[in-house]
C-alpha cells in the first residue's frame, strides 16, 4: 500500500469531516433527508473540495505564506492573517465557476444538483479543508489528496445517514426525538462507527 | 410599554423558544468541536457572539447601500474581517486556548448562524433591533455550549475550567472518567439528547411525523 494510498484512506476515512471533525454538519443533517440530494451533495463536496484545496494552496504559498514576496524585495511581508479573506474569495469564484461550466457543458448533472453548489460558498468543511491544509503544512500533491478524500469521506458519511433516515421515516418515534434529534442520535451511531476505522491508515 | 416588551423577547426568544441550534438547526458545525473542556466553549462562545453582534450592527447600518446581487459576498467579507481581528487578539492573549481551538476560530465566518441572522434579520431591520436579535440568538447558542461542555469535562476529566471537581480513582478519589466523553460521538448524542428535553417540554418545536399510520388496520381478505 502505497503512502499516497494510505493518506487517501486517512482523509476519507479516519479523519471524516462530519463524523469525527464536526465540520459541514449543517447541510449534513438538512440535506440528508432524501437520498438522492444526499448524492448530488456528495458528488458537489468531491469537485469543490478537490478544487479549491490545492488552489487555496497554490495562492497560500505564492502570494500569502511568509516569506512569498521575496523575489519583489520584500523578505520580511508576513500576508498569513489574510489567508481567511482569501480562501473565501478563492472558494465563492470557484463554487461560481463550476455552476457556470456544469451548466454549460454538462446540463443535466447542473440540473441534478445545482441547487447545491451555490450552499457550499457557506460550508464549513470546505474552509476547514483549506485551512488544514496551512495548519498541517500540507504539499501541494497531499493538498489534492486531502481535498478528493475529505470529499469522498463526506460523501459516503451523509449518502449512508440518509439511507438510515429514509428507513426510519416509518418509525413511530416519541415526538420530541422527531427528525433533528433523531439524526444527532445516528450521527453519533455513525461516528462510534467510524472511529473503528482509526488503525486503518497511520497519519503522515 | 410595548417597545419593551417587544425588545425583551427579541432578547429572550433565541434562548430556548427560538433556540438558534436545537430548532433552527444554524451553528452546529463549531457547537460540537469545542466542547470538550469548559475554557473553549466559553472562548468560543464569546468570540461568536461579539461577531455576531457586530456583524448585526454593520450589516444593518449599511442594509440599504448593499445591492442585492453581491449581498452574500459583502456580508461574507465584513464576517471575515471580524473574525481576522477576534482571531489575531485570541493569538496574543490567550495562546493555548487559540491553540486548543484550531481551526474552529477561522470557521465563524462560514458559521450558518452569523450568515442565517444576518440574511433573515439584520437585513430588514434597523441597527438597534438587529443587534439585540444577534445578541439574543449568540446568547442562545452559548447556553447550548456551555450545557455540552460542562457535562463532557465533568464527566470525562471530573473537572470544571481545568479545576479538579470529582476526584479521580486513580489519585484515591472514587471517580472513574469517561473516555467516551472526550471523543466525538458523545457530542452527537448529547446534543440529540438536549434536542429532545428542550423538545418534548416545549412541545409545539416537535416536527410533524412525516408518515402517519393508518387509524384503522386495513381489513385482510
Amino acid at each position: 500500500m502505497s503512502d499516497a494510498w494510505s493518506f487517501f484512506l486517512f482523509a476519507a476515512f479516519v479523519d471524516n469531516m462530519p463524523l469525527t471533525l464536526f465540520l459541514g454538519l449543517c447541510t449534513f443533517l438538512a440535506l440528508s433527508r432524501r437520498t438522492e440530494s444526499a448524492i448530488g451533495l456528495g458528488i458537489a463536496m468531491i469537485g469543490v473540495l478537490g478544487v479549491t484545496v490545492p488552489l487555496n494552496y497554490l495562492i497560500y504559498q505564492g502570494l500569502l505564506a511568509p516569506g512569498a514576496w521575496v523575489w519583489a524585495g520584500q523578505p520580511d511581508l508576513d500576508l498569513s492573517y489574510l489567508a481567511l479573506i482569501a480562501f473565501i474569495g478563492v472558494i465563492a469564484a470557484t463554487v461560481q465557476l463550476l455552476e457556470m461550466l456544469l451548466d454549460r457543458y454538462f446540463p443535466a448533472i447542473h440540473a441534478a444538483f445545482g441547487v447545491f453548489l451555490p450552499l457550499l460558498t457557506v460550508q464549513c468543511a470546505i474552509l476547514a479543508g483549506s485551512l488544514f491544509m496551512v495548519e498541517r503544512q500540507y504539499t501541494l500533491t497531499e493538498s489534492a489528496i486531502f481535498g478528493v478524500g475529505s470529499g469522498v469521506g463526506f460523501a459516503v458519511a451523509v449518502i449512508m445517514l440518509s439511507a438510515i433516515r429514509a428507513r426510519l421515516s416509518y418509525a413511530d418515534l416519541p415526538a420530541g426525538l422527531r427528525g433533528l434529534g433523531i439524526a444527532f442520535i445516528l450521527t453519533g451511531l455513525m461516528s462510534l462507527g467510524f472511529a473503528s476505522f482509526a488503525q486503518m491508515a497511520a497519519s503522515p | 410599554m410595548t417597545s419593551r416588551t417587544s425588545f425583551w423577547t427579541t432578547l429572550t426568544d433565541p434562548l430556548i423558544r427560538q433556540n438558534p441550534v436545537t430548532l433552527q438547526i444554524l451553528g452546529i458545525c463549531s457547537a460540537l468541536a469545542v466542547t470538550t473542556t469548559l475554557a473553549t466553549a466559553v472562548t468560543m462562545s464569546v468570540s461568536l457572539t461579539i461577531v455576531l453582534t457586530l456583524a448585526a450592527g454593520i450589516i444593518s447600518v449599511i442594509r440599504r447601500h448593499i445591492p442585492d446581487t453581491i449581498r452574500l459576498i459583502v456580508q461574507i467579507v465584513i464576517v471575515a474581517s471580524l473574525v481576522i481581528v477576534i482571531d489575531q487578539i485570541l493569538q496574543a492573549y490567550f495562546a493555548d486556548i487559540s491553540r486548543a481551538l484550531s481551526v474552529y476560530v477561522g470557521l465563524i465566518t462560514t458559521n450558518c448562524l452569523v450568515l442565517g441572522r444576518t440574511e433573515a434579520y439584520a437585513r430588514y431591520h434597523a441597527p438597534w433591533p438587529s443587534m439585540i436579535d444577534a445578541f439574543g440568538n449568540g446568547l442562545g447558542y452559548s447556553f447550548v455550549l456551555i450545557v455540552i461542555g460542562t457535562i463532557r469535562e465533568l464527566f470525562g476529566q471530573g473537572q470544571l475550567f481545568g479545576v479538579q471537581v470529582l476526584p479521580l480513582a486513580d489519585e484515591g478519589g472514587w471517580f472513574t472518567p469517561l473516555g467516551l466523553m472526550l471523543l466525538a460521538p458523545s457530542a452527537f448524542f448529547l446534543l440529540g439528547g438536549l434536542v429532545w428535553v428542550v423538545r418534548s417540554v416545549w412541545s409545539e418545536q416537535a416536527e410533524p411525523p412525516e408518515h402517519s399510520p393508518p387509524l384503522r388496520p386495513e381489513p385482510v381478505e
